[in-house]
This record gives C-alpha cells, sequence and structure tokens, in this order.
C-alpha cells in the first residue's frame, strides 16, 4: 500500500492487484458507515488505486492507513445484482473466435461468472466488471463504434461492461440487456456501484435455458433483482 | 406554467444552470460540475438574499438576455459587463429590480470570461442527484440554454441584500497557478519539471468547463505510455501526450489514465475560471 499525496486533501492509495483495490475499498466503506473514518468527499476506487478527496488531514490518515489490518475482499456481504441478457451482439462471433470457443460457450463462460463492479467511470453508472479470468481478455476493437447502443453488454481488457446510454465505444458488443443501469430518479442511480456483485443471466436463447449461475436466488425474468445483505 | 418564471432572449455563447454542483459522487463516474468561478456565485447569490447553493447562470463571453414574468431582483457578478433593463443602464454587482415583464441584458464581458446572474429564489429547474448544475461531460442536469428555453424561479427567500463587498476584478493579465506536485510527477523529467515552472504557457482556445487547455513548451516525460485509469482531482493538472498540461475543472472526467503532475488547489481555481484565451500562465510550485 504506497499513499501519495494528492493536492492539498487528497490521498491516491497505489496497491498491486485489483483484490488489494476491492479488499481496501471495502473496509473504507465499513469504516465510513461505523464512523471511523475522518471525513471525505470523495472515495473514488479504480484499477489499482483507491482515490480519497476532501480530507482534513491527508497526512493524518496516512500514517493511520499503515497500522490498518484489511481482510481479503467477501462476496458474502455484496450487493448482487442480476441482469438479464440477450447474447446477440455483433461482436459475439469475433470473441469467441479470440477465446477459441463457440459462441454459445461464450454465452456459457459469460453467464457462468460472477463478477463484480471494479471501479466505475467513462459515464455515469458505466461499471468496470471483473470476473473473467486473465486467459479470456479481449483487445478493444480496432476502430471504435461512433455508435453503442444503450444496455450493449461489451468487453474489453479484463472488464465487462454495460452501456448505459448510447455512445461512442471501442468494446466488444456480446449481448443486450434491458435493464436500466442509470436512472438519476431512482435511488440509487446507478445500478452497479463499486463494489456490487454482476451476474449476467441468458434470455431468449434458443439452446441455452435461462437459469442463474448457481446459487442466484433471483428470476431470471425480472427486470432486475438486487439484494443486500446489509 | 408558473409566473415565477424567466424566458431567454438571447442565450448568448454558452449559458448554463450552475450551482455548487454535486460533489460525492465521482465513484459513479459523476462529475462534480458547479459554477466554476464559486466566488462571484456565492456573491450574486447573496446580493439578492439567496443561499450560496440557490442555482444562478453562468454566461460565457458574449452575456445573454432574459425576460422575467414577474418583477423580481436580480445581481450580476463575475466577469464585469454592461448590464440594462429594457435598455437602461443598471449597476452590476449591485441588486437590480426588473418589473415584470422586462428584459435583463447583460452584455458581452469587459474582461472576463463567465459572468453569474443571480435570480431572487434561484433558478428552479428540477434537480438530478441534488444539484441542479448543467454538467457538460455527461449531460447532467438542465441542458445549456437556448433562445426561448423558460426556466422557473424559486420562492424569494430574504430581503435583497442592502450591503455587501463586492469586489470588482480587474482583467486577468497573468494567471498565475499555484501547484503542489504529484500524484505522478515522478513520471516527467526533472527538465519536464522545471519546463512546467519556467515556461511561457498560455491560454488555448480549446478550454472549456471540462478543462482550461494550455499553449506552450511540451514537458518532459521520464516514462512513456499511459496509467491504469485511476481518480482524477478538481485541480488536476493532467498532462496528455501532447505534453501540454490540462488544468481540469469542475465538469472533469473522474477518472483518468494520463499522469497528473501536480493539482492547483481549489481556492485558487476561480482565476482560471476567468482567463481568456491568449492570457500567459504562470505555474508556482507550492510546498
Amino acid at each position: 500500500m504506497r499513499p501519495l499525496p494528492v493536492g492539498e486533501h487528497g490521498l491516491l492509495i497505489e496497491l498491486d492487484s485489483a483484490e488489494e483495490v476491492a479488499a481496501l475499498h471495502a473496509e473504507l466503506l465499513r469504516r465510513a458507515a461505523d464512523g471511523r473514518l475522518p471525513p471525505v468527499r470523495e472515495i473514488v476506487p479504480a484499477a489499482r488505486t483507491v482515490f480519497l478527496d476532501g480530507l482534513a488531514d491527508p497526512r493524518g490518515l496516512c500514517a493511520e492507513l499503515a497500522t490498518w489490518d484489511v481482510p481479503p475482499p467477501t462476496t458474502a456481504d455484496r450487493p448482487t445484482v442480476t441482469i438479464p441478457v440477450r447474447y446477440d451482439g455483433p461482436d459475439l462471433a469475433e470473441v469467441a473466435a479470440l477465446w477459441d470457443v463457440t459462441p454459445d460457450d461464450v454465452v456459457r463462460l459469460h453467464s457462468g461468472t460472477v463478477f463484480h463492479v471494479a471501479f466505475c467511470g467513462f459515464a455515469p453508472g458505466f461499471g468496470y466488471l471483473t470476473g473473467l479470468p486473465p486467459r479470456l481478455d479481449v483487445p478493444r476493437r480496432t476502430t471504435p463504434r461512433t455508435k453503442v447502443p444503450a444496455g450493449s453488454v461489451a468487453l474489453a481488457g479484463p472488464y465487462t461492461g454495460v452501456y448505459p446510454r448510447s455512445s461512442p465505444g471501442g468494446w466488444q458488443l456480446i449481448g443486450t440487456t434491458d435493464t436500466v443501469l442509470w436512472d438519476p430518479a431512482r435511488e440509487p442511480a446507478a445500478l452497479l456501484a463499486p463494489g456490487t456483485s454482476v451476474r449476467f443471466v441468458p434470455v431468449d436463447h434458443p439452446r441455452i435455458p435461462p437459469q442463474a449461475p448457481t446459487g442466484a436466488p433471483a428470476g431470471p425474468h425480472s427486470p432486475y433483482a438486487q439484494e443486500s445483505a446489509r | 406554467m408558473t409566473d415565477r418564471a424567466l424566458s431567454v432572449v438571447r442565450a448568448g455563447a454558452l449559458t448554463t444552470v450552475q450551482d455548487l454542483g454535486r460533489p460525492g459522487h465521482a465513484h459513479l463516474g459523476v462529475p462534480r460540475a458547479g459554477a466554476l468561478d464559486a466566488p462571484a456565485h456565492r456573491l450574486a447569490n447573496r446580493l439578492v438574499g439567496n443561499p450560496e447553493t440557490a442555482a444562478t447562470l453562468e454566461t460565457t463571453l458574449t452575456g445573454c438576455a432574459v425576460r422575467v414574468r414577474t418583477a423580481t431582483t436580480v445581481a450580476v457578478t463575475g466577469a464585469p459587463c454592461p448590464v440594462t433593463v429594457d435598455g437602461r443602464p443598471a449597476p452590476w454587482g449591485a441588486p437590480v429590480h426588473v418589473p415584470a415583464g422586462a428584459v435583463l441584458n447583460a452584455g458581452p464581458a469587459t474582461h472576463g470570461l463567465r459572468s453569474y446572474l443571480a435570480f431572487a429564489g434561484g433558478i428552479d429547474a428540477e434537480p438530478v442527484l441534488g444539484s441542479r448544475a448543467a454538467d457538460l461531460l455527461s449531460g447532467l442536469g438542465p441542458a445549456p440554454l437556448g433562445d426561448g428555453t423558460v426556466l422557473p424561479l424559486g420562492r424569494r427567500y430574504a430581503p435583497p441584500a442592502t450591503a455587501d463587498a463586492v469586489p470588482h476584478p480587474g482583467p486577468v493579465t497573468e494567471l498565475v497557478l499555484p501547484f503542489r506536485p504529484g500524484p505522478r510527477d515522478t513520471w516527467f523529467t526533472g527538465a519536464g519539471l522545471r519546463t512546467l515552472t519556467t515556461g511561457r504557457f498560455r491560454v488555448s482556445p480549446a478550454g472549456n468547463r471540462i478543462g482550461l487547455h494550455t499553449e506552450g513548451p511540451p514537458l518532459e516525460r521520464a516514462r512513456s505510455g499511459e496509467l491504469p485509469s485511476e481518480g482524477m482531482p478538481l485541480g488536476a493538472l493532467q498532462v496528455p501526450p501532447s505534453g501540454l498540461p490540462v488544468l481540469f475543472l469542475n465538469d472533469h472526467p473522474t477518472t483518468g489514465g494520463y499522469p497528473v503532475i501536480g493539482v492547483v488547489p481549489e481556492r485558487h481555481l476561480a482565476p482560471a475560471a476567468q482567463a481568456v484565451p491568449g492570457t500567459p500562465v504562470r505555474f508556482v510550485r507550492i510546498a
């Protein structure tokens, strides 16, 4: 854990892995909820860092951080979201070729994975989801699309994401969902906040019956189901 | 439609609804947004008896004109400009009574870039995540004003202020930006860091509410490539591949992969909101 000062009130904490980021982020949220964290305006996890801003005394927290015992992240206490997906994306065949499997296998592998939201960015409500093994990393498209439809389920690098709204994008599109990822009038506005667990459930697939991955409690036809163990 | 409303007669180059923004949502990819010259926004609100959280209009260079449906009190602050009510001169930086149906015109900035128009009761646009601010990066909040746009006004809070210290800003002849190095200053050579503090930089016309772009000598990197995306603060001096620092303003993206060589404290950002293209920029390292 390497904390770097950011301006007068910020701290950027560098970590060695996405798992360490998830663990520290969860610990920060626990401490904030328990009142054991000094007031902070933003807690922003990213790929290898957690950024804290609006701290009155970043140096003080910096010294305190070294004494923390941060437990590894557990999936048990995470809110879980189930997203029904039609695996009909224009890049499904290309992803199958990159993975050296059939398109049906892409559906099985993707829907059989429990993802979690590592961080958000790019647009409000866009989550970077990790969970696929490194051998399934895929490159971005060489030519980005000028318009990716809202609800597109996409892959790039180690991440899966769902476009909350129509926008340009260079990710590989493997499917579509009707689930609303971002609605400022809803509480919470973002379905996929950092730390959330996510399962994709195939719908309308001719050969793969709709079923949640093992242990998923939500029905496959609900627009989405969100439970929290907290 | 309620009587307490204004309609836009002349939207100007870019006029947006702004307040103090929506901090606290960066982890969802939501920029802070809010008035770029926050002290000017606060002052305008105080002059008309509003709390500082009330929404104002932020203009860009050419001002704007609005017709009010009921008599109201208005104050114009920020970039100084000629103010008229139905064509008759009215004071800048003071509460102005505007009769029902009259047009308040905030003319082109005589110097500076962004004027703020506060109306008694505030602009009562629909809040998004607790703020009425237009966020031009992600499109949250009210759209930029167009000719004919109608915006509701809130109920008056308090009588207009009778006295306030109104600084009349002079032209920004040089934009001085104090910065703290880091978190990625080690991505630059010693020469690159010296270039930042000694080079002749100017405000580029490419700037907007997302960032103030600079023209000048590129900063030499000690290492190439990009970082994995990381959280970005307001006031970040982010250095893209061009080597020319970009000062992140209120609509900045919440994460990014270009190295941040230093961070300008928030209290020094208001002058950046008023620096027109071509203004010399000096970066001053603070401990």
